[in-house]
């Protein structure tokens, strides 16, 4: 609980603090939180956060619906990758319900969420430049998005807010031109990502806004519960992909980018060789799913028709896919009783669905663990100290996706 | 099984030569050296095609708001190059995203702040009605605190729709009487918002 | 010697004999509860034992259980040895008259925000917490809205009617 104007010890700028109100509507913001700060000059001496701005009650909504319409939901929890959290739910349907999926599916997910990390640190990357004044990266790599995007659109048809996939597996196969599309990005992006990086890796007014500021020690990251690039450019390379491979992470070869101080700079240095290992594991995704030959290059999903819909003409000439059908959108199935905890490596760090089920048409309880909303507490400790415009730049690099952090 | 494609297979190319479109002239009557017309159709000719939007992005639609800002879809060929983050500098208030009840007061705040003539876009379901989140923490649709003036629907609106709703923002503008913003209809419409 | 679910049992049987119960691994995670005055200990000891080292907090909630009494409220805590990469889960069940859980801010810093939210959503004091108030709800609220009891959607409103959305509305 901060005072506000807090008096100051002799040799400081001021006698007492400014409160200086940042948020929840302002451009350094990205989303709705709101920053109480006291001044003392230009340095911070506290920061308070405030929260719950875009609260949207994702946890009681849950209760609310079957299995298939909570994939909605969890598409606007980390909007700018929400494949990944797409992914992430079915997976812990599919552990809930024994579901397992063939290769070729966990091969073309592991494109997906690949695909949706580079989006999401496409977007914090380039927002870093632009809050330290450089606007051209951002325009310049969002041409690149638009063509992710339209990767998305010919697999599931809507860019931002996929709900792609289902219960073991995809809605339909990938297309001769969803596959065309991939391999125009697998060629162009090296360039584009290495231009990025030289607009800001060595760039001198870069470095010198972003080096040692926003800095956290490894021991303090792990007690404020940091996953993913924050803790990573801390010095701690834990990766939920290479402790617990879910959707056969096993079967690649990557390495964990990790950095030393964990200030603004290592975990910008951190996003962007995040995005080169991305795009290495989406090339040996791709090569083996080419491997897939014949009747296997057909196979898109599991066969559980109890909770995957049957195709159409069975529906139709099939008396128990006709009941299946009836039951999966009418939200009827059954669901054994049990609690399950499953993790996925998001664009934040470790994205946490533990469902509840009673053996009811709908979960009794599920909880998000959401990374963003946990490292968010460490905002004041990150800023102690720091210049107002550095607690900008500390904001922005910590990749604060306020859907996420509110839920 | 996809159907075949029956629309736009065959996609126009552009050419920087020959697809500029220039905005047309209002209707007016004129000789060597002058043109009259209307006094509300040149200001608003001059208003609609240098629109201030101040980007109040709260959620996903922010991001498609970000795609529609940037090089692809490019809302700045619209007038809408500078972006400002101040209300007082602002026409229009684009709400792209959910807003809570928390957030509701903060809405109606920026609102009150800009000057008049001011417009307001919802983008979005949830901005425009709550979405999906029929919630006890959303507020179900930002007329609930704000007149608003287009509502663009969508989750989220591809850039294409909300620059369609740009556009008849830009309608709204160009028609709008100059007479509008001291009318005791206007007057009446702010204050069912409890706005003076 | 690899850390395993049956080792971690016997440790925390070994240290509190009869005040860890409910051994179960529904899906591979040892699950287990032990008495709500408990909960630091078993957090310290789990902590700081140089086998057990669960020295990351992944995740706390809480879970409703209207029909349980005396044992409404469960807070959930999710521990994560990166080391030997295990998880666990550990669960305190409270009375909902008097939800009074001792605060885990101390031992891990996560836990701040975490109560804040499981405060905010079921009502579970969390004695000795810095700064124990409403983080995503608006300050105003007075009831504690994800207990089963309340209603998901806002009764104020009138312009969704129930009865459009198949929620009964006002004939039942």
């Amino acid at each position: 609980m901060t005072e506000h104007h807090i008096k100051l010890p002799e040799g400081s700028i001021e006698r007492s603090t400014t409160t200086l109100n940042l948020g929840p509507t302002h451009p350094a913001t990205h989303g709705v939180f709101q920053n109480i700060l006291e001044l003392d000059g230009e340095r911070i001496v506290s920061a308070e956060q405030t929260v719950g701005y875009i609260h949207r009650a994702f946890e009681k909504l849950a209760e609310r619906r079957p299995l298939y319409q909570i994939t909605p939901l969890t598409d606007r929890l980390n909007y700018c990758s929400s494949p990944i959290n797409n992914m992430g739910w079915h997976l812990t349907c599919e552990k809930l319900l024994g579901v397992k999926t063939p290769k070729r599916v966990d091969y073309l997910r592991v494109i997906i969420m690949e695909l949706a990390r580079i989006s999401d640190h496409l977007i914090c990357n380039s927002i870093v430049g632009v809050d330290s004044g450089a606007y051209t990266g951002f325009l310049y790599v969002m041409q690149y998005r638009e063509l992710i995007y339209e990767i998305y659109e010919e697999i599931c048809g809507s860019r931002l807010t996929t709900n792609i996939g289902r219960i073991g597996g995809f809605e339909r196969n990938f297309t001769n031109k969803a596959f065309e599309k991939l391999e125009k990005f697998l060629a162009e992006y090296p360039d584009v990502l290495r231009e990025f990086q030289n607009l800001f890796s060595r760039n001198r007014i870069f470095m010198e806004r972003t080096m040692g500021t926003g800095g956290i020690a490894a021991e303090r990251a792990l007690n404020y519960g940091f996953t993913g690039p924050n803790l990573r450019a801390a010095g701690i390379d834990y990766d939920v992909r290479v402790h617990t491979p879910y959707s056969s992470y096993e079967d690649f070869e990557f390495t964990i980018p990790v950095g030393k101080s964990g200030d603004n700079y290592d975990r910008f240095l951190v996003r962007n060789d995040e995005m080169w290992q991305s795009l290495h594991i989406i090339g040996q995704a791709y090569q083996k799913v080419q491997q897939f030959k014949g009747a296997e290059a057909e196979v898109f999903h599991a066969d559980v028709p109890a909770y995957y819909l049957p195709e159409k003409k069975d529906v139709y000439s099939k008396m128990e896919a006709l009941i299946w059908h009836f039951k999966i959108i009418m939200g009827e199935t059954d669901i054994p009783p049990g609690e399950v905890y499953q993790s996925v490596e998001g664009g934040n760090g470790e994205l946490g669905f533990y469902l509840i089920s009673d053996g009811g048409r709908t979960p009794y309880r599920l909880h998000f663990r959401r990374p963003c909303f946990i490292y968010y507490q460490a905002y004041s400790e990150l800023t102690k100290g720091a210049m107002l415009s550095d607690a900008i730049i500390t904001m922005s690099s910590l990749n604060l996706i306020a859907g996420e952090m509110d839920a | 099984m996809s159907r075949p494609v029956r629309f736009n297979t065959t996609p126009i190319v552009a050419d920087p030569k020959d697809n500029i479109s220039l905005v047309g002239m209002p209707a007016g009557y004129s000789g060597e050296g002058f043109f009259a017309t209307k006094m509300s159709d040149v200001v608003g000719l001059a208003r609609k095609n240098s629109i201030w939007p101040l980007p109040f992005a709260t959620s996903c639609c922010g991001i498609e708001f970000m795609a529609t800002a940037a090089s692809h879809y490019d809302i700045a060929r619209f007038g809408a190059e500078r972006m400002g983050f101040s209300p007082r500098q602002c026409d229009l208030l684009m709400v792209m995203g959910t807003i809570a009840k928390k957030m509701g007061p903060i809405l109606k705040q920026v609102y009150l702040q800009m000057a008049e003539p001011r417009w307001v876009l919802a983008v979005g379901a949830c901005a425009s009605s709550g979405g999906i989140f029929d919630t006890y923490s959303v507020l179900q649709g930002i007329d609930q605190v704000i007149p608003v003036d287009v509502y663009v629907p969508g989750c989220p609106p591809r850039p294409e729709a909300i620059l369609d709703g740009f556009m008849r923002i830009q309608d709204l503008i160009g028609k709008e009487s100059l007479r509008r913003r001291t009318s005791e209809q206007y007057k009446a419409l702010l204050g069912t918002y409890g706005i003076q | 010697m690899a850390l395993t679910n049956i080792t971690i049992k016997e440790r925390l049987i070994a240290k509190f004999g009869d005040q860890v119960s409910g051994f179960e691994e529904p899906y591979g995670m040892l699950t287990f509860e032990s008495p709500k005055e408990n909960n630091l200990k078993v957090l310290q000891f789990l902590y700081d034992d140089e086998e057990l080292r669960f020295q990351f907090l992944t995740d706390l909630c809480a879970v409703h259980y209207p029909g349980q009494t005396g044992r409404e409220l469960a807070v959930v805590y999710h521990l994560h040895n990166l080391v030997d990469n295990i998880r666990i889960r550990f669960k305190v069940f409270t009375d909902i008259e008097k939800p009074d859980v001792f605060t885990a801010t101390q031992l891990y810093a996560a836990a701040n925000w975490m109560e804040r939210e499981t405060y905010d959503f079921f009502g579970v004091q969390f004695v000795g917490h810095p700064n124990l108030k409403r983080i995503l709800n608006v300050d105003e609220m007075d009831y504690f809205p994800l207990r089963k009891e309340y209603p998901l959607e806002d009764q104020t409103r009138i312009d969704k009617d129930d009865e459009m959305f198949a929620r009964g509305g006002s004939s039942l």
